[in-house]
């Protein structure tokens, strides 16, 4: 394992007192230094009358979550180690700082460890007179939601999530409505993604899982967890109709359909390869009669050194498209 | 063979040697069908449980009880051990706590424990038995434990210890329906479940620290 880290076990607290560093004025990190637990919220507070947004989920995904803190995005970001979801004492002070007297939409990628440290949080928190509602991202096409499963995963759609919540926050929506964007996003956001070879977590310091060189993981979490299934290594075009072809059929795409594609980057795929995927998903949609209106390319949501990508697709309409294009200026998304 | 506060601690004690000896293989079993973390995530939780209990000696305040370490144990569990086991263990031991507020554990006592922390994980983790969960590990432990209320407290829980042990290995062949592990569908038979594995080891350890007073 080569990594650019002085302590596997410092890992986190030592990217964060760097995202800090280079971020100042921007975003205030808190616990560094075993000060108390991580977590990061916008600098100068929230905005009083606001709707406050929380996320989190495991460190490994930067920039996701602490890189959408800021102005019409994210009020609070709670880091926990390294693919392991934050504890309750780190989640519930983020929900604290992010209260201005509107209450708080907490954003919970669907993952079993997540929505169990989420769900205690927040009894915790309404237990201090916050008023807290939960939204669950869940977009990975890869798993099928039934009986069988933890239901789907959330994965790349919670940035559109995070980004369009957060412009109905400012907007000035109400905790009921901001809930509301937030859940039409997720029902019409879509994503699929594949691996071209695994992540090492650095405090186990080995792959998370052994892919051989001429395979592929198609179906992959963000969690450095395997797939659906695993297959021999393909063209660029052949990958990319696997990732599109699940979303759209699941969100039953078609001629008039006005969509935003983003193709994110897991982390090791250089972005000159994410525009490959993305050119050959945009002729895939297109060839459906499918308008791409909106378009979205880098890492975003990664897991580590992973290479590979995926694909979200976001059925848009007016009003989503409105909020997506409104502003924002956090760490890693700014416009 | 006194089932009170110094066999808790003792427990504990127990437990983070368990674990930091299995760290690699619950971290192996987990790297199979999970994300790869539970070995370290359990040696960092357990680890920061015993340093806790260092810092909390039992001749403060009034007498310890079995319950109010297993609630030490369960808030610093809850804090610093995160993913899905984080909540769960924290859960079971914050409910075992509330039904051994006494000095001391009788058989009767050590079975309450048991369905407490069993009710805890079932309730937080939304599980039921044969999930591949560690649920399939607690199950039987409660199970064999009711079965032998009348025996004395350290013959139940070396039943349900064994019990678990066995419904952990039993977890190989099933097919993961919830957690991570049900992400892979069919290609998560085969392998022991971690939680279910861990669980095995904490009540094992709960048996040593018993044998040991």
């Amino acid at each position: 394992m080569k990594k650019l880290l002085d302590d596997p076990d410092n890992a986190v607290e030592d990217s964060l007192s760097g995202f800090a560093a280079a971020h100042a004025g921007e975003v205030e990190v808190h616990g560094l230094g075993g000060s108390g637990p991580h977590f990061v919220t916008r600098s100068g507070g929230p905005v009083t009358g606001k709707v406050g947004l929380v996320s989190g989920g495991g460190s490994g995904h930067e920039p996701l979550h602490a890189g959408f803190v800021g102005d019409g995005m994210l009020d609070a970001a709670v880091p926990g180690a390294v693919f392991t979801s934050p504890t309750p004492d780190q989640i519930v002070p983020a929900i604290q700082a992010a209260d201005a007297g509107a209450g708080v939409l907490a954003i919970v990628k669907n993952y079993t460890g997540d929505i169990l440290n989420f769900e205690t949080a927040v009894e915790l928190a309404e237990a201090e007179d916050v008023e807290v509602a939960t939204v669950v991202v869940n977009d990975d096409v890869a798993v099928e939601d039934s009986l069988y499963t933890a239901g789907r995963r959330g994965v790349a759609g919670t940035v559109a999530v995070e980004k369009i919540a957060g412009a109905a926050a400012v907007r000035g929506d109400d905790l009921a409505g901001v809930k509301a964007v937030a859940e039409r996003v997720i029902a019409n956001v879509r994503s699929m993604g594949v691996a071209l070879a695994a992540c090492t977590v650095p405090h186990v310091g080995r792959p998370s899982f052994d892919l051989g060189d001429d395979e592929i993981e198609v179906g992959i979490g963000i969690h450095g967890e395997p797939g659906r299934h695993r297959m021999p290594m393909a063209s660029a075009t052949e990958i990319t109709k696997l990732l599109v072809d699940p979303v759209v059929q699941d969100l039953q795409l078609g001629q008039g359909d006005r969509v935003l594609l983003f193709v994110n980057g897991m982390g090791g795929t250089p972005q000159s390869e994410l525009y490959v995927v993305y050119g050959r998903a945009r002729t895939l949609l297109e060839e459906r009669g499918v308008t791409v209106a909106r378009s979205l390319v880098g890492n975003y949501v990664t897991s580590l050194e992973m290479q590979g990508a995926s694909v979200t697709v976001l059925r848009l309409d007016d009003e989503l498209e409105q909020l997506w294009d409104a502003p924002v200026k956090t760490p890693a998304l700014h416009w | 063979m006194t089932l009170d506060a110094a066999w808790a601690r003792r427990w504990v004690a127990e437990a983070q040697t368990a674990v930091a000896a299995a760290k690699d293989d619950l971290t192996e079993l987990d790297r199979q069908i999970g994300d790869g973390d539970h070995g370290v995530n359990m040696d960092r939780g357990l680890r920061a449980v015993t340093a806790k209990l260092e810092q909390t000696p039992p001749d403060v305040g009034d007498p310890e009880t079995v319950g109010s370490v297993l609630k030490l144990v369960a808030t610093t569990l809850m804090s610093t051990v995160g993913g899905a086991a984080g909540p769960l263990y924290g859960t079971a031991f914050l409910r075992a706590s509330k039904v051994t507020a006494r000095p001391e554990l009788d058989a009767p006592g050590v079975v309450a424990l048991l369905e407490a922390a069993l009710e805890g994980i079932a309730a937080r983790g939304h599980a039921t038995g044969g999930e591949k969960t560690m649920v399939d590990a607690w199950q039987p432990a409660v199970d064999a434990a009711e079965a032998l209320s009348g025996a004395d407290a350290t013959a139940v829980l070396r039943a349900a210890a064994e019990a678990a042990d066995a419904g952990a290995t039993a977890t190989i062949p099933l097919v993961a329906t919830k957690g991570r592990a049900s992400y892979l569908g069919e290609r998560s038979a085969g392998h022991e479940d971690p939680g279910a594995r861990s669980t095995a080891l904490l009540l094992r350890a709960a048996v040593t620290a018993a044998e040991a007073g």
